[in-house]
């Protein structure tokens, strides 16, 4: 399985990072290399293994359905790096 | 003065009960040790207002707390309430949480005081705390021009515990980011059974393999502080509802009658003879200790690497995806016309360092349509045969497993800036099985190679039997007598 530009492109978006034109072959190879080195897995015989869910044996806590956190506006836009009005500002997403 | 940051938490303990020193005292010593220690750029925040207020808070109640009084590091991983936590990264320029994560959290409810936050690897991810934005973390060990790493992630909390800028720091371990660094600097570090410590408020990088741990001088250190962090969390889904036994009480440095496995896998073609005479070594002393050697096998070793490199990345991809430049940290200057998915991407470019990038891609494509049953379930699937192979082992009724703690001693920043991105990933070869299976495993300092470098052994625990593993950790650094000290020269 190899990687080219086109494919590092594409990758690139789908993970929201702007990658320059020009440094795409340079990653194309940095992700052959590192996917060569995965490539041992396809040897393991893995017939009829589950793939792992969970390291320990353990199943998840439940609670009763009820609300439980909240009314804590100012401190969850404190960090914003656009906040205004009580919201989180971002550029226009609709046109 | 400079002497008391070299004391170990139990003797600061001691002393503190007797009345024969103040938290006061400790805390001003660490935090003059700190300011004089820029060279070795350990600490990245410091907070002596906050540790100072502590310090006498700690004196005044002189509480029954475990750690009452003793000043501890905190890596920057840790979200500390009010404190910057940015995870060594420009993406979280500025963030100062409006919470304290569970472990400081425990931490400080046991007394302890905080100095400030420590370097690592951006997110946690290197293995040579040479990705952080704060620059490199520097290791106190140094025997000629160069200057070494301290490991990584947790570079700066190794090198802060070996040049006694404080008694203690916390560390985050996701493929032997405590135990590395442990053994680059001549220190002790556990990581515990995964579900032992809360994650919550612990900068997520690869939640199921994720786990915090304590760096220390010693065992008895681990033990007293990995005591305080762990303990059931509901604010953790992952965190054991189980009781947390003394640890500290069960170190008796008897293991006569224990068996303990030698898994032949560990030999790697081309490890240095060192590595593998004091692997010899260690053997010999736990034979001496009474205990009963066995050799084993772990056959899906090699592929534990590879596992790793699709399971970490791929979780990291989701977890790193909350960054967008909306609710905290950086978000770029954005160009006219630009809309949404331009400030995401000219944001997350910005603000995640090269390794990051890779990883959230590799992450991204492991994940993505068409190659998700190929990487990433057969990854899951290898991993469960990877746990199979330590259950079958402790089911031939091995209690614990001696192996090396990392194929080389510090190496020199910059060495390996050129090198493929596989070859910095193989310094995780013995230790990243442990996260994959899920184990407690420990660093032990055990000598010195011929250059003057510290270097470690890592024993293996059943899962939960962390008193027991700290236990043969006991015995064993009774056995090595490692006393060594970096000579001061920052």
């Amino acid at each position: 399985m190899s990687i080219d530009t086109d494919t590092a492109r594409k990758v690139a978006h789908l993970a929201r990072i702007k990658v320059e034109e020009d440094e795409l072959p340079a990653l194309a190879g940095e992700f052959n290399a590192i996917l060569g080195f995965i490539e041992q897995l396809q040897e393991v015989d893995v017939e009829g293994v589950e793939p792992m869910t969970s390291v320990t044996p353990q199943r998840l806590k439940r609670r009763e359905d009820v609300v439980t956190d909240g009314h804590q506006q100012d401190k969850v836009l404190a960090n914003a790096p656009d906040a205004r009005e009580g919201f989180f500002a971002v550029p226009k997403v609709v046109e | 003065m400079s002497e008391l940051s070299k004391l170990k938490i139990a003797e600061a303990r001691d002393a503190l009960k007797k009345g024969e020193v103040t938290s006061v005292e400790l805390t001003e010593a660490c935090l003059a040790e700190i300011a004089g220690a820029g060279a070795l750029n350990a600490f990245v925040h410091d907070t002596p207002d906050l540790a100072m207020e502590q310090a006498k808070a700690a004196d005044a109640l002189k509480g029954d707390g475990s750690l009452n009084g003793i000043p501890l590091g905190i890596k920057d991983l840790f979200c500390t309430r009010g404190v910057a936590s940015q995870a060594a990264s420009k993406i979280l320029d500025g963030f100062r949480p409006e919470y304290e994560s569970t472990v400081s959290q425990n931490l400080l409810d046991a007394g302890a005081v905080m100095l400030g936050k420590l370097n690592m690897d951006e997110f946690a991810m290197g293995s040579s705390n040479e990705t952080s934005v704060y620059g490199d973390a520097v290791n106190p060990w140094k025997v000629d021009d160069r200057t070494l790493t301290p490991g990584g992630s947790s570079g700066g909390s190794a090198a802060a515990v070996a040049a006694d800028l404080c008694l203690g720091a916390t560390g985050t371990d996701t493929g032997g980011s405590i135990r590395q660094p442990a053994a680059f600097t001549g220190i002790t570090g556990i990581k515990p059974t995964y579900g032992r410590c809360s994650r919550w408020g612990i900068v997520a990088f690869a939640s199921s393999l994720d786990q915090a741990g304590p760096m220390t001088k010693d065992v008895r250190d681990a033990a007293i502080m990995l005591q305080a962090m762990c303990g059931h969390d509901p604010k953790d889904s992952t965190s054991a509802d189980l009781p947390v036994p003394d640890f500290e009480a069960m170190l008796t440095g008897d293991i006569k009658g224990k068996t303990i496995g030698i898994p032949r896998e560990y030999h790697m073609d081309g490890m240095p003879g060192e590595i593998d005479a004091l692997w010899a070594e260690g053997r010999k002393m736990l034979q001496d200790a009474g205990a009963k050697l066995v050799d084993i096998s772990l056959p899906h070793t090699k592929y534990a690497l590879p596992t790793y490199y699709v399971i970490a990345p791929a979780e990291a991809s989701s977890n790193l995806a909350r960054y967008d430049g909306v609710r905290f940290g950086h978000r770029a200057r954005l160009g006219q016309g630009d809309g949404i998915t331009e400030m995401y991407e000219k944001t997350r470019a910005e603000g995640f360092g090269q390794e990051v990038k890779r990883r959230v891609m590799v992450g991204t494509y492991v994940l993505s349509a068409g190659f998700y049953d190929a990487y990433y379930n057969r990854a899951r699937k290898v991993r469960a045969l990877i746990k199979k192979d330590f259950e079958d082992v402790f089911a031939q009724g091995v209690d614990a497993i001696l192996t090396p703690a990392t194929p080389s001693a510090a190496f020199g920043l910059g060495e390996m800036t050129d090198a493929d991105p596989v070859a910095m990933y193989l310094n995780d070869v013995f230790t990243v099985t442990v996260n994959l299976a899920g184990l407690p495993g420990i660093n032990v300092p055990a000598g010195l190679d011929n250059q003057g470098l510290p270097l470690g052994l890592q024993l293996i625990g059943r899962p939960w039997e962390e008193g027991d593993l700290l236990n043969t950790a006991y015995a064993l650094e009774q056995a090595t007598g490692f006393v060594a000290k970096p000579e001061k020269w920052w």
